[in-house]
């Protein structure tokens, strides 16, 4: 009994040796692709210019950061092979956060000894928090292809800070703006499934509508998700003389409430979110799904540049690229366009080159509005006709 | 006033399907004091039963009423046939010994049933068709109440009568309330207690299956996780009501229904379960055997 136990032992410590060394190729790999770029430069006159991309790289949350070192390598080493920006090299200056704020800190100040002219980055919300004040003292603009947090900037702290993803509260932002200037509305029911996914966008709805004058919230509420039927909150709806109901939740709440409402006799318009634009939500709705808006992602997956960096990644990498890898290849794109145009690294000229000129990335073509939010990146709004969701021209 | 009918009824329809899932559950606590917690997933096999019947039949071209009339009979029979095995399974090896292991042998099944019918269909929702037809009685009041749930009020009415004559007036409700009484007794007096019970499963089963076929046509979805949500409702109403009683179920089905309904429609729904359970600790505190059942001295 003895021997077969040791045996497997010892295959178990070589499986999990042989794992290792699987795991740490790849990011030898990297660190060689990091240093081959500016190696190539070297011979270069022109001192090169310092990207940095900081994130996690590595823990728990590193598939969430390694995708956009790849992005930026996959574009720096584009761009250095068309002779840089006006014939400066790019060199790429990766920085591990590991998703946490303190190290976050450390992690920016090293970007901005190591002289860095641009960031991109962080990924996750509180480390970018963290990381921007020390960028903001020195005059570095930071991109996030990641960092969703609504405050980062709508709070006016920083205005260093620029992003490639919609905030939290986009959807919440589009779907009240599509009420009030496409359809005209005035009164409206916000419900929401009372999850945090739900209830955080129908309280950002809520705000939307109540700081703008045109409108007016009749109704607000909380549904019990599973629950056996809607009909009083939808009576409720009812006597609230609400035009439209605005949902935060998901697919199959809002399937039940729709078609208790059209039951009913109610057209009032029902206006939900990506959780509830979804297939299963016009099958299980059938007719009554009809007419229903949805926000939800912008679809880029036929965007040629999307494509061209996602057969650029599985080229390079021999896999299909992470999660913001497209964001984070406009970030880099975007950030490299802005030096490129405004010929300038200094803080002030490259915020207002953000703001205005277009540039083609893989999310479609993008600038930034004055808060640092990109414009033309994030949620449009769908409507269910015929068995299907339509994109809505706003 | 036409918003407190509204709220009445709608009240009503969430009592009627919560009774005809409580009956079960306190026809088997009467007979055997077994909570039987797959109960709800016997309501949740009776709706996917009727969602194939009529699939089905529809496919061949039927006419609706009869199409929901057999689906509603089959899913009846199979869910009846699903309560028996259960009971001759899981519940009656374990009749001499501790009320927990039988009552943990339950959740057990609940947690099998869900997961058979997760992995042998889909986690999906799955659209359900309301195929029971818009009467024309019903058109002017159509925005107040619907045909639906004008059956399943019938449907509630009928089995509650039903089973008043079955325990009442028949052999083996005779049986089954002696059984309920002193089982040991009741075996040497010659019931045949084991039937009794297979018997008493069978009509809670068939009758959960029933709700579980208009409740989803009524709500017009159903996936393999509704059962767990309405029965734990319904075992609340049950315990409302006085946990053994037949007409308790139905009263605190009917009381649970109601104050969901107005607390949603006059004050708000994010705290429906809040205050239906608040509901439910203070008629236990001031009635702790609920609001019909009969207060029992130990049996020494």
């Amino acid at each position: 009994m003895k021997k077969p136990i040791g045996r497997f032992i010892v295959l178990l410590v070589a499986l999990a040796m042989a794992g290792l060394m699987l795991y740490g190729c790849p990011q030898q790999e990297e660190k060689k692709a990091e240093t081959a770029a500016p190696a190539a430069s070297a011979p270069m006159a022109a001192e090169p210019i310092k990207l940095g991309v900081a994130g996690a790289h590595s823990g728990d949350l590193a598939s969430y950061g390694i995708p956009s070192v790849r992005a930026a390598q996959l574009v720096v080493k584009q761009r250095n092979a068309m002779n840089g920006i006006s014939g400066r090299q790019i060199e790429v200056l990766v920085e591990d956060d590991v998703c946490k704020p303190e190290v976050a800190t450390n992690t920016a100040t090293k970007l901005v000894t190591d002289k860095a002219d641009v960031v991109v980055g962080h990924i996750c919300s509180g480390a970018t928090k963290a990381a921007l004040g020390i960028y903001k003292e020195s005059g570095i603009i930071a991109m996030s292809p990641s960092a969703t947090n609504p405050a980062l900037t709508q709070s006016g702290d920083y205005p260093n800070f620029y992003r490639t993803i919609a905030s939290d509260d986009a959807q919440a932002r589009l779907q009240v703006d599509f009420a009030l200037d496409k359809l005209g509305l005035t009164k409206l029911a916000v419900l929401h499934d009372k999850g945090d996914y739900g209830k955080g966008l129908a309280e950002f709805a809520k705000g939307f509508l109540e700081a703008d004058s045109r409108a007016e919230v009749v109704l607000y509420e909380g549904i019990t998700p599973g629950a056996v039927d809607y009909s009083a909150v939808v009576q409720k709806v009812k006597r609230s003389n609400a035009e439209a109901v605005i949902f935060g939740g998901y697919h199959p709440e809002a399937s039940k409430i729709v078609q208790q409402m059209r039951k009913k006799g109610m057209e009032t318009i029902f206006i939900s979110d990506d959780g509830v634009k979804d297939v299963t939500f016009i099958k299980v709705a059938g007719e009554y799904a009809e007419g229903v808006y949805a926000t939800g992602p912008v679809d880029t997956s036929k965007n040629p540049i999307a494509v061209e960096a996602i057969e650029a990644h599985k080229k390079e990498f021999g896999e299909d690229p992470g999660a913001f890898y497209l964001n984070a290849y406009a970030a880099t794109q975007a950030l490299l366009n802005a030096i490129e145009k405004s010929g300038s690294t200094e803080f002030d000229v490259l915020k207002k080159t953000l703001q205005s000129e277009w540039v083609a990335t893989p999310l479609g073509i993008i600038k930034f509005d004055e808060r640092g939010d990109a414009i033309g990146v994030g949620f449009a709004v769908y409507q269910v006709q015929g068995g299907m969701f339509a994109t809505i021209e706003m | 006033m036409d918003y407190f009918l509204e709220l009445f009824l709608g009240g009503l329809t969430r009592g009627s399907i919560y009774a005809l899932i409580a009956l079960g559950y306190t026809m088997v606590y009467g007979i055997i004091e077994l909570i039987n917690f797959a109960h709800g997933e016997i309501y949740m096999i009776g709706a996917f039963t009727g969602l194939i019947v009529i699939s089905v039949l529809t496919l061949l071209g039927w006419n609706t009423v009869a199409v929901i009339v057999i689906a509603a009979l089959v899913a009846m029979i199979y869910s009846a046939a699903y309560g028996y095995t259960i009971e001759k399974i899981a519940y009656k090896p374990l009749r001499g010994s501790q009320r927990l292991s039988a009552l943990i042998s339950a959740i057990g099944m609940s947690l099998f049933l869900q997961n058979y019918v997760l992995l042998a269909q889909t986690s999906n929702f799955l659209p359900y068709p309301n195929l029971i037809p818009e009467f024309t009685f019903v058109k002017p009041i159509e925005h107040i109440v619907r045909s639906t749930e004008i059956v399943i009020y019938i449907a509630t009415a009928l089995v509650m009568v039903g089973l008043t004559v079955l325990i009442k007036f028949t052999r083996m409700g005779k049986a089954m309330r002696a059984v309920a009484q002193d089982r040991d007794m009741a075996m040497l007096v010659g019931v045949d207690v084991n039937r009794v019970i297979s018997f008493t499963f069978i009509i809670g089963s068939s009758i959960a299956a029933l709700g579980g076929v208009l409740v989803a046509s009524h709500i017009g979805q159903v996936n393999y996780y509704v059962g767990f949500i309405a029965g734990i409702k319904a075992f609340v109403a049950a315990v409302l009501g006085g946990i053994g009683s037949m007409p308790g179920a139905v009263l605190g089905s009917l009381v649970l229904g109601w104050t969901e309904s107005f607390f949603t429609g006059y004050i708000s729904s994010d705290y429906e379960d809040v205050f239906a359970f608040i509901f439910l600790v203070l008629i236990l505190i001031f009635r702790p055997a609920g609001i019909l059942g009969r207060s029992q001295t130990d049996k020494v």
